[in-house]
């Protein structure tokens, strides 16, 4: 690595970048497809507690099973749930190394839930198939993959952040700059590939408690993925696609249905009502959670009170032990006891995921972008409803491919223009005396988000927002940082900036709805099949500005009847529509 | 544009009487995700320098000595 003073570059065959779940696994499987290629692994904290399952995870969301479902029915599950814009080829290479990842993580010492024959005991939460399967003691998953990653002698580096890709002369990747976020130290990395696993955008929007870092996803995943793979030209897509969770109100964690469900619990309306016939996350569920929040019969909960003590008694371990564990701590400070009292939810702020949604850096069945060398996988590359699962499949996919594309190629070479560039813009908070603090800047933007792009969508709203982001940008030039830390800070308030503006921009290029709430434009209130049958991409255009263009859905592999392409359309119980 | 200073109650309590922080024991500062906590050098404890908290919990779960409380921030109790 290189310093300022110095002229040494590190020269590396794959980066990964980011420590959390996918990124594990992609420098794993790279280091196992050829054991001499220098991989590393960069985490912007430490990988032994990082990314979104720092403190473990509750389950899997989506394993397809023999037995309990087929990798074709899957496919179509994820087809329906996202409104028909997937390409199908993506979700498919998901489904079908599923049931293998699962076995292999089982191999590593994952514990996952099994009957007395011990067969895996997968539960029903989808609104068509079934595929979540438990892991009561999932907490200790980080442990398990740091002990793969010593064994394969992976090299770790903690406490570093990418803050631009590097690209060649033919648009291809060539390195990265990296910022130390203790020490201010920026160093620079040739590189023949890097894999993104930066996870989701998870600071864009504000939660209504106002506390900057109470967030949904782990505060850390700021959109860095996102920014860093639109900057080196690579195109994003379904942006306009939102993730927005129904949370446990200002606690702002998982509920968590999912979990809940297979026991008896639901989400229910103030009367204790159950009003949606499914708890899987989708948009089309999230519109009707929003519909009974803003009604006579709002707000939302989770109900539990009706089940036996030894029920709640199992729930309450899962629950106050993996994943968000500080829930339990909420409760009791609120008086929430699950035997007692329903649980009062809401809708989170928005952000990008396409382990939930479909947001994400468009990618192929290969875990590719679309600029040669860089692969993403996990929460940010777009496979729709990826969760931890699919997180772990793309990125041992991106991870092999990687190693292939070292093979056959050389590294670029770095255009020193760029990297000197790079240092200036990322250095200046810290140079100046005094400014706006990367705090408030973050704040006003994220406010800004809420305030003009949350939806229900207005256009003339969303335009508004656009210039707002603009003098945001224009304020930049007075942002001061006053240590190493708060310049992490100001660089990821710069990803956020950029993600606001992605987010905007898809937005309004879409001018249909779609997938229920996350693209609800009230000017625009009908799904049009004959126009925007398509993705929407975007990409960073000439005038530096976001700009967004239509990519054909590939044919799919797997055929829909009409029935079923409306299945998640009737999510309401029909007894409760209005 | 001259700054304030904005003080908060903030999540993350150290015990100073259990934390081993002045036999070198830096393990709540290497976990947090967020790397809000920090060594003070003068007292020999861990405490939290900047107001940035997911009361995620790693910093608690895995303290040696018991030494670390996490809770939530006062905006969201």
């Amino acid at each position: 690595m290189t310093t300022e003073n110095t002229e040494e570059i590190m020269q590396v065959d794959v980066l990964v970048i980011g420590g959390g779940t996918a990124g594990p696994m992609a420098a794993v499987k790279a280091k196992q497809a050829n054991p001499k290629l220098n991989v590393v692994l960069l985490e912007k904290a430490n990988v032994k507690r990082s990314g979104a399952i720092s403190m473990g995870m509750d389950g899997l969301n989506n394993a397809v099973i023999p037995g309990h479902a087929t990798p074709e029915q899957y496919v179509k599950e994820i087809t329906v749930a996202n409104d028909g814009i997937v390409n199908q080829k993506t979700v498919m290479a998901y489904a079908e190394k599923s049931f293998d990842m699962i076995n292999l993580l089982d191999s590593w010492g994952v514990k996952f839930e099994k009957d007395e024959t011990g067969d895996y005991n997968v539960k029903k939460v989808h609104h068509m198939g079934t595929y979540v399967l438990p892991m009561p003691e999932g907490h200790h998953m980080k442990r398990i993959l740091y002990r793969q990653l010593k064994k394969h002698r992976v090299k770790v580096i903690n406490r570093y952040m990418v803050t631009r890709l590097l690209t060649g002369k033919n648009g291809e990747l060539a390195g990265a700059v990296l910022l130390n976020s203790r020490t201010a130290e920026i160093a620079v990395v040739q590189a023949k590939t890097v894999v993104l696993c930066t996870g989701a955008a998870g600071r864009l929007g504000l939660p209504s408690s106002g506390y900057l870092f109470g967030t949904y996803e782990n505060p850390t995943n700021a959109g860095d993925g996102y920014a860093l793979a639109y900057h080196a030209g690579a195109e994003l897509s379904g942006l306009e696609c939102y993730q927005i969770n129904p949370l446990i109100k200002d606690y702002n964690g998982p509920a968590c249905a999912y979990v809940t469900g297979p026991f008896g619990g639901y989400t229910a309306n103030a009367d204790g009502q159950r009003f949606i016939e499914c708890d899987y996350w989708s948009g089309q569920m999230m519109l009707e959670f929003y519909r009974e929040l803003e009604s006579g019969r709002g707000p939302v909960f989770l109900k539990l009170d009706h089940l036996a003590e030894e029920t709640i008694k199992e729930i309450e371990e899962i629950l106050h032990s993996n994943e968000r564990p500080s829930r339990g701590r909420f409760h009791e400070r609120r008086g929430n006891n699950y035997r007692e009292r329903m649980v009062e939810m809401h809708i989170s702020e928005i952000g990008f995921c396409s382990g939930h949604s479909a947001s994400g850096v468009w990618v192929d069945e290969n875990a590719r972008t679309t600029v040669p060398g860089i692969y993403a996988a996990g929460d940010l590359a777009c496979v729709p409803h990826n969760y931890m699962l699919g997180a772990f499949v793309y990125g041992a996919i991106a991870g092999e491919d990687a190693a292939n594309y070292c093979a056959e190629n050389d590294f670029a070479e770095l255009d020193l223009e760029q990297i000197t560039a790079e240092k200036q813009r990322v250095l200046a908070p810290l140079q100046r005396e005094d400014g706006i603090t990367p705090y408030q800047m973050e704040y006003k933007l994220r406010r800004m988000v809420n305030d003009y792009l949350q939806p229900p969508k207005v256009t003339k709203k969303m335009e508004i927002g656009l210039e707002r982001f603009n003098e945001i940008k224009h304020d930049l030039q007075y942002m001061s940082a006053k240590d190493p830390h708060e310049l992490m800070r100001a660089t990821e308030m710069q990803f956020i900036l950029d993600c606001a503006e992605m987010a905007a921009a898809a937005s309004l290029y879409r001018t249909e709805s779609r997938w229920g709430l996350y693209h609800y434009r009230v000017d625009y209130p009908e799904t049009d099949d004959a126009n925007w049958y398509c993705h929407v991409q975007t990409v960073k255009g000439e005038t530096e500005q976001a700009e967004c263009f239509k990519r054909e859905i590939d044919p799919y592999i797997i055929e829909l009847s009409d029935d079923e392409k409306g299945a998640y359309n009737k999510l309401r119980v029909a007894s409760t529509t209005a | 544009m001259p700054l304030a200073y904005t003080p908060t109650s903030v999540p993350v309590i150290v015990d100073a009487e259990a934390c081993i922080a002045n036999k070198g024991c830096t393990v709540c500062v290497d976990v947090c995700p967020l790397d809000v906590l920090a060594i003070d050098k003068e007292n020999g404890t861990a405490y939290m320098k900047y107001d940035e908290c997911w009361y995620c919990m790693p910093c608690e779960a895995d303290c040696p000595t018991n030494a670390v409380k996490v809770e939530i921030p006062y905006l969201l109790r």
